[in-house]
């Protein structure tokens, strides 16, 4: 270290010299404390948003491609007449033509996504429901919290089973005493069976299709008992979407044959489709696209940190000039009874990085403040990590030492006669 | 001329001699000669005052017998070693151990106290700060301010401030003290209690080099020196 036990006096003698002039120190540290404080905040909230989203498209799986149904532009502007009903997305044969034309493809899950009214005992909402195989629960990892998920029996035997998210059960006021019981969906009853974790993620560029989804029946039992068109009502009109498939996730054997695959099957629904409602994403591009942005969003980090810091050093080098000037006498002073000009260097360098580091950890203390209150106010996630730290407080070091050391050796060149005279 | 031997006898017994030193400042085109071709021998134990019109050289001499600043020419002899090529450092550690200096005005750190005014020397000598603050206590003793240790020196008088400068100037027991016009800050009764104390110093043996205007200063040394544009004019006792 820079720091000796040797040079404790000259930091008594710093300490004690900055002291005497209390409201131009903390003055002169703000442009620091400022600097750091920032750095590490932002370096927080970056960090934070970028390990969020990278968990939640490692959670979708960098193995699985996603396709999913989108409802083509012109139909989404179209005005909707009262007979008008709009067919589009993926269909059960383009699950079947996936999973048997590309040998990379080890299985398929199909999800189809729709409103049911619900009824649990007492309670009835309306609820966001998701028809799926047992493979979901595999491909997109929901951990259970009670009771079991889908299971291949379910499917063989059409069987009316209904496994529910957290958000769900939560909606319903269920718990796990309520496996066992019977939830009503449009009318037909569901035995509850299961509880799973919800994906509570939010803001990422792809998101799972469960997202606020209440709960989960076989794929076959939903197009049995409710078929394949939803009706909705927005705004007092009504509009009719007849759609197959929401979404299809294929889960490839290796990651290496993800990309290709992904195009395989872009093309193939090219063939099958005349209008563009679909869209194929594969998390491990988006992956590779977080990660760039999350480097892209560091470099401006780094040079908005690099920018406050280098006004900052300024501010003290400013400050430390004017210090010169006015202490030459002082200078002189010293100089006459002996010090060298290496210990007036030592001396106005020891000040500089006095204020800087001092700068620097009020800085870091600011730093770890706000993240967590952003937390705490806006429940966004933050992640202080110990480089951000280490790097903030050894950077305003140097700016010390860099921005410290002109004025030190202008302090130190003087003539100690002139000095003396000085008025 | 002196004959060699008793030149080398003098030397011997000098605190302080210069040989034919020059100290020259380049004025744009003209050259200002503040010292021209001074020799002069400081025995040890004297008390010299320095006397002279305005401008004619004798701060220029003892900044230079004070290791301040260095010769254009000529050799400086400091108890017998050759000082006057010797570089800032030397000349620092020259001034550390050797040198007391008094000024005009003072010339004390307005935001540190008597004691630590007093033990500055002793900072960069690296004394242990118990050991500094017990040698400031003695100090500031022997000039009657044993009682201000803790005190800012803008709360003392003129003539007391001379005295905090006097003990700091006495700190690191020096060959030589200088001051230059150590009474012309303060009113002639202060002044004469300051060169009573300055001629009990001498006469425990310091030697003392006096740069003053007044007569009645003057007649405390036991020499006179008169100079005159950079040049000895003549020289008493
Ligand atoms: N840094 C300098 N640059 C140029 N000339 C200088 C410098 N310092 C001193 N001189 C000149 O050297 C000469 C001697 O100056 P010095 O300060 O020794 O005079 P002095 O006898 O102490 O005068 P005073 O009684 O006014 O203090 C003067 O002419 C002065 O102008
Ligand atoms: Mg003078």
């Amino acid at each position: 270290m820079l720091i000796h036990a040797k040079h404790l006096r000259e930091i008594q003698l710093g300490v004690k010299n900055l002291r005497q002039h209390k409201l131009r120190s903390a003055l002169t540290m703000l442009g620091m404390v400022f600097g750091v404080g920032s750095v590490i905040a932002m370096l927080a909230v970056g960090e934070g948003a970028s390990k969020e989203a990278l968990e939640q498209i490692r959670r979708l799986g960098s193995n699985n491609i996603i396709i999913s149904a989108q409802k083509p532009l012109e139909e989404q502007s179209q005005q909707t007449t009262r007979t008008f009903m709009s067919i589009y997305g993926l269909l059960y044969a383009d699950e079947l033509r996936i999973a048997e034309s590309f040998p990379h493809v080890l299985r398929t899950v199909p999800v189809k996504i729709f409103r049911k009214a619900g009824r649990l005992g007492e309670r009835s909402m309306d609820l966001r429901l998701l028809g799926t195989t047992p493979g979901w629960f595999e491909l997109v990892k929901r951990p259970l919290v009670a009771g079991r998920a889908l299971n291949p029996f379910d499917l063989q035997n059409s069987a009316n089973t209904v496994v529910m998210t957290e958000h769900g059960a939560r909606r319903l006021l269920a718990a796990e005493n309520s496996i066992g019981q019977t939830l009503t969906l449009g009318g037909d009853a569901f035995e509850v069976v299961g509880i799973v974790r919800s994906d509570g993620g939010q803001g990422t560029g792809l998101q799972a299709p469960d997202q606020q989804i209440d709960a989960y029946i076989p794929i076959n039992v939903a197009k049995a008992r409710f078929g394949d068109i939803t009706t909705q009502v927005s705004s007092g009109s009504r509009s009719r979407e007849l759609v197959e498939l929401h979404q299809i996730i294929a889960e490839v054997d290796a990651i290496d044959n993800v990309e290709a695959t992904a195009a395989g099957i872009e093309v193939m629904l090219r063939r099958f489709h005349k209008k563009l409602d679909y869209s194929v994403a594969v998390p491990l591009a988006l992956l590779r696209q977080a990660e760039a942005t999350k480097r892209t969003f560091n470099i401006v980090l780094g040079s908005i940190a690099g920018i406050s810091l280098l006004v900052g050093g300024i501010g003290i080098m400013n400050i430390m000039l004017a210090s010169v000037t006015e202490r030459t006498r002082e200078i002189g002073i010293r100089r006459a009874i002996g010090a060298k000009r290496k210990q007036i260097i030592t001396q106005f360098l020891i000040e500089t990085m006095v204020l800087s580091t001092t700068g620097g950890l009020i800085g870091i203390a600011i730093g770890l403040l706000i993240p967590w209150l952003i937390t705490l106010a806006a429940g966004m996630p933050t992640l202080v990590t110990p480089l951000s730290l280490i790097l903030s407080l050894g950077i305003s070091m140097a700016v010390g030492i860099i921005f410290g050391l002109y004025p030190a050796v202008r302090a130190a060149s003087l003539d100690p006669i002139e000095a003396l005279r000085h008025e | 001329m002196l004959s060699p031997a008793i030149q080398a006898e003098q030397e011997g017994m000098a605190e302080a001699s210069f040989e034919n030193m020059s100290r020259i400042y380049q004025m744009g085109g003209s050259e200002v000669r503040a010292l021209d071709g001074v020799s002069i021998s400081f025995a040890r134990g004297s008390f010299w005052a320095i006397l002279g019109a305005s401008g004619s050289g004798k701060s220029t001499m003892l900044n230079l017998l004070g290791c301040l600043d260095r010769p254009t020419s000529g050799r400086y002899l400091l108890r017998g070693d050759d000082v006057s090529q010797l570089d800032d450092d030397r000349l620092s550690e020259i001034r550390l151990r050797s040198i007391g200096f008094i000024f005009q005005s003072f010339n004390l750190l307005p935001q540190s106290t008597v004691a630590e005014n007093i033990a500055l020397p002793l900072y960069y000598q690296g004394w242990e700060p118990v050991k500094s603050a017990e040698r400031a206590r003695e100090l500031a003793t022997r000039v009657g301010l044993q009682d201000r240790l803790a005190h800012r020196p803008s709360e003392l008088s003129g003539g007391q401030q001379q005295r905090v400068a006097i003990a700091r100037a006495m700190a690191n027991d020096p060959a030589i003290l200088l001051a230059d016009e150590p009474t012309g800050n303060l009113d002639s009764a202060t002044g004469l209690e300051i060169m009573q104390l300055l001629r009990e110093l001498n006469s425990q043996g310091k030697t003392i080099i006096m740069v003053t205007h007044e007569a009645d200063i003057a007649a405390f040394a036991s020499h006179r020196l008169y100079m005159k544009d950079g040049r000895i004019e003549r020289q008493e006792g």
